[in-house]
């Protein structure tokens, strides 16, 4: 069965959706994405759609969902390298993408995380284990 | 209008969904639209080939270039025989849904193209068309 690799690096998990979705596709990546969290204790979520020529509203929910679980699942989620056109289309298609912190590209998406950890840690509610 | 180009595709699933995307950025290319505009063509394309497949049961597609004088554009017309939309106008509001998606899908299919129509019949089915013009 086609599947898109999640990578562990360090305590970060990096998805760089390289196909054209299908709508099962976008749903398996947010459930395997969900337990791959749990499973590795990861921190921080990156995914790269610098490949990705379309985000219509399907896929569009799906990273909204990935990025409100993981919160749930105490990790950052940052999207990282949408073109421009998608960028434009998505506003003009009334899809907003609140709450997905977004990035233009890896090195800054993984500032960011970085940034949005270590904001936390010392925290009240940081995570034990 | 002259049609120039005109093709009839399949849409059944959700595989067909992601072949509709790729026809539409075909004709799109062929068109000489920008990269934008083809972006946005596919992005419509995209959200009502899923409601063909979702609410309508399935249908068909049929791709076309069209030119008016000077101006040239891509038609696509979307038709299936499902059990149609009860009430067109609430279905074109905004965070309006019958299932479980975000209720974008033809709202914002009408904001991304130049002509919008949709008609549907209660027990016969929905044409959808859509036009953008280059």
């Amino acid at each position: 069965m086609e599947q898109i690799p999640i990578l562990k690096i360090g305590d970060c998990l990096l998805v760089s959706i390289q196909v054209d979705m299908h709508d099962r596709l976008a749903m398996s990546l947010q459930d395997d994405l969900t337990a791959k969290i749990v499973a590795t204790r990861a921190r921080g979520v990156m995914i790269d759609i610098s490949a990705l020529e379309v985000v219509d509203s399907f896929i569009g929910r799906m990273l909204n969902n990935i990025a409100a679980m993981s919160r749930v699942l105490d990790a950052a989620t940052v999207v990282v390298g949408m073109q421009p056109a998608v960028a434009i289309t998505l506003v003009e298609l009334g899809l907003a993408l609140t709450g997905v912190r977004t990035a233009l590209n890896v090195d800054k998406g993984l500032a960011l995380i970085r940034r949005l950890i270590d904001g936390e840690e010392g925290g009240l509610d940081r995570r034990e284990g | 209008m002259i049609v120039e180009k005109d093709e009839t595709v399949p849409v059944r699933s959700s595989d067909d969904v992601v072949r509709v995307r790729r026809e539409v950025r075909a004709f799109a290319v062929g068109a000489g639209f920008s990269l934008v505009d083809q972006t946005k063509i596919v992005t419509a394309a995209s959200e009502i080939a899923r409601n063909t497949v979702d609410y309508g049961g399935g249908g068909t597609l049929r791709l076309e270039t069209v030119r008016l004088g000077m101006r040239r554009g891509v038609r696509l017309t979307f038709a299936d025989r499902g059990p149609g939309i009860p009430d067109v106008k609430l279905a074109l509001t905004d965070g309006y849904t019958s299932g479980s998606g975000l209720g974008l899908g033809l709202s914002g299919a009408k904001r991304l193209s130049s002509e919008f129509d949709i008609k549907s019949t209660p027990g016969e089915g929905t044409v959808v068309t859509i036009v953008r013009w280059k």
